[in-house]
């Protein structure tokens, strides 16, 4: 039994300390919100927040997340209300939207840092997510519009 | 998303109409309102019936949306059309996804219905059909709101949800009408004519949000892999490194004792370990050890060297087997009597698919075994409902299809061997099971773009217009290797021979996005540059005055030769390349601009600008981001993407080794232009992909000097090219 902070709640999540954080969220917390994409870090899609830092889920062990606060895309906004996400509506930037949601918690980071970012910084900060339906150049677009909210 | 049937309705009247199209619909007047419905489903009247619209007393607009969404935005842009001609309040319209029935929800006529969404078939496909039967729905509200006044219908006109009747000044709602309504005994028939002239459109070119969008902003959006059922198990299936060698064994008393594992089941092409959760999968999967029997055809098979040397001696064996594809006045002979000839040889390796939800299905059988549910993200809710049934002994009729969202196709679900395996692993293990090949099984069992040979050869007459044409692809697979290759489409050449040599590898292949105009368009618009630049003709120039444009072609390239302000020099170290696309009915051309770090072998492209004919757009933002997407995927695969296979098994492993095209390297900006046409829709999935590897490698030329003749053009090659 391992107990997380997720989205503010604390829960007990029966899995062994060395499963990914990934299949917890997803399984056995029914937050599916994240997804799996390739389970070796290389894509992003399965990105949440860590005490407010990016990370891959997939290569996150519970064993290395316990006392920490974990953000999943449910717990970004109560109400799709966050600046990105509603440049994400505007911007019509989701696709098959799969990776959509390692896409936006990536983004939120950034903003958190820096709330005015250069294109080459919004770039140098999302390369890390893969968007197979070619939406980054909607996704950049959606982060400037979301930093003159910020 | 919903995906039951329309219940509840009580059909108390239905009638048929033989529409002009030759689709016929009923009507049936339910406890909710006025319905109309396929005659297909009015036949099974009394149990699920299925119905394209239902409008209720609240003046709500149901519409059911027939066309699988995977990113390309038919969900939305497909029913625009049905309510642009009922005259819908759009705002009032919710959309619910059609059920796996492509007798009712399938577009083409009598025993060929089919609901697959390949080849940029959705908002095209079904444009008429659901034109026709928004424009009957709107026909039968008028009608019944003139039999209410006492008026003529004729003196009616409607606004979005409302019938007027600007004579007396007075106005019903379509819900008002639907509370009331008499349906006649005859419908209403429609016809062609009578379809709203493109200037009196509403919805239809004016942007519309897509439905899918907020869900897809929230997490909220349901795919086949978030689906949970009660006491759900969960499955991955090992296949063998080689492709399609069958277990004979495997190491099943150890992987049972490991924590978690439920079952362990042999399948044909693999074996599927089953457990408590999918972290138990996965460790069930590192430790099972399986024997694989040695009859795979792949095995043994080495991709490089076949594609490197292998195909050159298919080609020139005379004994090797040809299909002819096109052959046109006299053919190859035309060569005989050229002033000049040009000829090349274009290389292009595996493509993988990729889609970023890896492949899954969710199954569950009841408690007698004699049905299944199955929850899937299809391309083809029809066949794949069929091909279920079929292997499982079934009736379509025993196997109910739950639609979702789907997280990336491009072919690659189209076909539904990941979903037949979930439904046997729930078979033999009688449990609700939830199975998801790991990304490094979606490669290693990929079914991939072929790799090929091609050469072309084209023989100029002595006035330097090219009268003679030949090409031969060399590859497996079939229609895969030749699609896109007819330049009839955009050259009006008058001798042509165009033909492929087959070969068999035993690896699995598919279609993947606009299938061979990826590397067809490569090679043919590669030698067209190359001729162009020894003749010493500007690219527009050449194909306008050796080339013969049709006129479709020629409208394409003038607007892309001004979208990209051609001749305007651009900075010092970029350069730009043209290239003709075609796809679906739909004709492109594109341009490039491009930089290169000659240290490092890497291409960029900064901008790319389209011009596309792609008749009536009906969603102008979609369509545009259908283009971008389009060339996106296609410049991944231009500048990165390559599957090798080697001893019958993919060498690739995941994202690191098939590495896909990142942020950083994407372009700064996308132009699109559609060319303003009244024509019907043609596809445009895929418009935006087949351009680009001739666009970049006639770039390169241009700023190098030097001619890429193998994509991808990944360093290795590119330093080697620049090195000759």
């Amino acid at each position: 039994m391992v107990e997380l902070t997720v989205n503010g709640e604390t829960v007990a999540v029966d899995a062994d300390a060395d499963t990914p954080l990934l299949w917890a969220l997803r399984d056995h917390l029914g937050l599916t919100g994240t997804k799996y994409g390739c389970g070796g870090g290389f894509c992003g899609t399965c990105t949440v927040h860590l005490d407010g830092k990016a990370v891959r889920s997939c290569r996150t062990p519970l064993s290395l997340v316990a006392g920490a606060e974990i953000t999943t895309i449910e717990g970004l906004s109560p109400d799709s209300g966050h600046p990105l996400q509603q440049a994400w509506i505007a911007e019509q930037v989701p696709q098959c939207g799969y990776c959509q949601s390692g896409q936006i918690m990536q983004a939120a980071t950034l903003l958190d840092s820096n709330p005015n970012p250069s294109r080459e910084e919004i770039v140098q900060h999302m390369n890390g997510v893969i968007c197979r339906c070619g939406t980054y150049t909607r996704i950049v677009a959606a982060i400037e519009l979301a930093a003159k909210e910020v | 998303m919903t995906t039951t049937p329309a219940s509840g309705m009580n059909i108390s009247r239905r009638q048929f109409l033989g529409g002009a199209a030759g689709i016929t619909f009923a009507v049936g007047i339910g406890s909710h309102g006025t319905w109309l419905v396929a005659e297909a489903a009015a036949n099974t009247a009394g149990c699920d019936i299925g119905a394209w619209v239902s409008i209720t007393p609240d003046n709500k607009i149901t519409i059911i949306t027939p066309a699988a969404e995977m990113g390309q935005g038919s969900m939305t842009g497909v029913p625009v059309a049905l309510a642009e001609e009922l005259d819908a309040d759009w705002s009032q319209v919710t959309l619910q996804m059609a059920p796996a029935e492509p007798g009712i929800y399938g577009y083409g006529s009598g025993n060929n219905k089919r609901m697959m969404i390949v080849g940029s078939r959705g908002v095209r496909s079904y444009f008429e059909q659901m034109r026709l039967a928004g424009a009957q729905v709107r026909k039968l509200l008028v009608q019944a709101a003139a039999s209410e006044w006492g008026v003529d219908a004729a003196t009616l006109v409607t606004h979005p949800n409302t019938v007027v009747d600007p004579v007396n000044d007075r106005s019903l709602s379509y819900g008002e009408i639907a509370a009331f309504a008499e349906v006649p005994e005859e419908l209403p028939s429609v016809s062609r004519d009578e379809l709203k002239n493109p200037g009196d459109f509403r919805l239809i070119g004016t942007p519309v949000a897509r439905r899918d969008i907020p869900a897809k902003v929230d997490g909220s959006a349901q795919y086949s892999i978030d689906v949970q059922l009660p006491g759900m198990v969960y499955a991955s299936v090992v296949h063998a490194p080689v492709q399609l060698a069958k277990p004979e064994g495997w190491n099943d008393a150890a992987v049972r004792n490991l924590p978690g594992v439920v079952d362990i089941v042999g399948l044909e092409h693999g074996v599927a370990v089953v457990c408590d959760t999918f972290e138990h999968v996965l460790a069930a999967r590192r430790a099972l050890d399986v024997e694989w029997d040695h009859s795979a055809e792949a095995r043994g098979f080495d991709s490089e060297p076949m594609l490197d040397s292998g195909y050159a001696e298919v080609m020139s064996d005379r004994d090797s087997e040809v299909r002819v594809i096109d052959t046109a006045g006299m053919g190859g002979a035309a060569f005989d009597k050229a002033s000049k000839v040009f000829k090349a040889e274009y290389r292009s390796d595996y493509g993988y698919h990729a889609q970023m939800e890896p492949l899954n299905a969710v199954a569950r059988f009841n408690e007698a075994g004699d049905q299944v549910e199955i929850w899937e993200g299809t391309q083809a809710p029809g066949s794949s409902r069929a091909a279920v049934a079929r292997a499982l002994g079934f009736e379509s009729s025993q196997v109910v299809h739950n639609q979702q969202y789907l997280g990336g196709g491009f072919g690659r679900r189209s076909i539904s061997d990941y979903t037949i395996e979930a439904a046997l692993v729930a078979r033999a293990t009688r449990l609700p099971v939830k199975m998801i090949w790991t990304r490094e099984e979606d490669l290693a069992f990929g079914m991939f773009r072929p790799q090929n040979l091609q050469c072309v050869e084209a023989a100029l007459d002595d006035q330097g217009k090219i009268a003679g044409w030949r090409h031969c692809v060399v590859g497996d697979g079939g229609g895969l290797i030749y699609s896109g290759i007819n330049i009839e489409e955009y050259y009006s050449v008058p001798n042509r021979q165009i033909e492929t040599r087959g070969t068999s590898h035993g690896i699995r292949l598919k279609h993947w996005r606009a299938v061979a105009r990826p590397f067809n368009l490569f090679a043919i618009e590669s030698l067209v540059d190359e001729m162009a630049a020894a003749e010493g003709l500007d690219p527009f120039e050449f194909r306008h005055e050796r080339m013969a444009l049709t006129p479709k072609a020629k409208a394409v390239f003038d607007a892309v030769e001004k979208l990209s302000d051609w001749h305007t020099p651009r900075q010092e170290g970029r350069a730009l390349g043209l290239s003709v696309s075609e796809c679906s009915g739909s004709l492109g051309a594109g341009v490039v601009e491009i930089s290169l770090d000659p240290e490092r072998g890497r291409i960029r492209v900064h901008k790319v600008w389209v011009a596309i004919d792609g008749g009536i757009v009906v969603q102008p933002d979609m369509a545009r981001a259908n283009i971008e997407s389009g060339v996106i995927y296609g410049l991944s695969s231009v500048l990165k993407e390559r599957a090798t296979i080697k001893g019958g098994a993919v060498e690739q492993t995941n994202f690191d080794s098939y590495e896909l095209l990142r942020m950083s390297e994407a372009p700064e900006e996308i132009h699109v232009e559609f060319i303003q046409r009244d024509t019907p829709p043609t596809g445009l999935g895929e418009i935006g992909n087949p351009f680009i590897a001739a666009a970049v490698a006639n770039a390169f030329h241009a700023l190098t000097g030097k001619r890429l003749y193998h994509m991808p053009f990944v360093p290795e090659r590119v330093h080697t090219v620049l090195a000759t």
